[in-house]
């Protein structure tokens, strides 16, 4: 269950940035495998994005998960709305709809 | 404990797949966090299933997770999944 304040937070979260990454550690310094992987995406791509530290923060943490219906970190948001997590992000690069996806929504992006 | 043999076997039953393997990947996160000694906690999951055609990547991905609702709250720490229809 999702409190209303804590959903509200997490709302202000996404809507901070138009890309918004939920990850284990900072994009200078990842804490985990799959969350390095998407920095890696997203600064292959010339992505700018802000990364949101769940480690520095338990109920964000396990909120983001029930807020999106999705078990796992790191989870990337576009323009305030989900778009995977470390798996979907690499597909997605692979077969260069991700940078396709920034475009659309007026993104600055390279091509994969 | 979750095992590859377990994991799969829930799929089939839910998913009827031309094709699944599922792969404990544990060893390979060997001190990381989540993992503890004896595998069961990273698991790399390859379906190939007509239940997933029309469905977005997160409808996918949503629809497995599911399935293995219990070992995700459970032992599963990390589980990479590449799907297809």
């Amino acid at each position: 269950m999702l409190d209303n304040a804590l959903k509200t937070r997490i709302d202000n979260e996404i809507a901070s940035e138009s890309v918004v990454l939920f990850m284990k550690g900072t994009p200078v310094f990842p804490q985990c495998g799959f969350s390095a992987a998407v920095v890696g995406v997203l600064s292959h791509l010339g992505v700018k994005f802000r990364g949101i530290n769940v480690l520095e923060d338990d109920s964000i943490r396990e909120g983001i998960k029930v807020y999106s219906d999705w078990p796992t970190i790191p989870q990337l948001y576009v323009k305030g709305e989900f778009v995977g997590g470390c798996d979907i992000i690499r597909e997605m690069y692979e077969s260069g709809e991700l940078t396709e996806m920034f475009q659309t929504h007026g993104i600055d992006a390279r091509p994969s | 404990m979750a095992t590859a043999d377990t994991i799969a076997q829930k799929l089939k039953d839910a998913l009827s797949p031309q094709h699944i393997e599922v792969e404990d990947v544990s060893h390979h996160h060997a001190g990381h966090a989540g993992w503890r000694d004896g595998g069961g906690t990273h698991f790399t999951v390859t379906i190939k299933a007509a239940s997933f055609a029309g469905k977005s990547r997160v409808q996918q991905h949503r629809l497995v997770n599911s399935i293995l609702a219990d070992e995700l709250s459970g032992d599963i720490h990390a589980l990479e999944l590449h799907l297809s229809s």
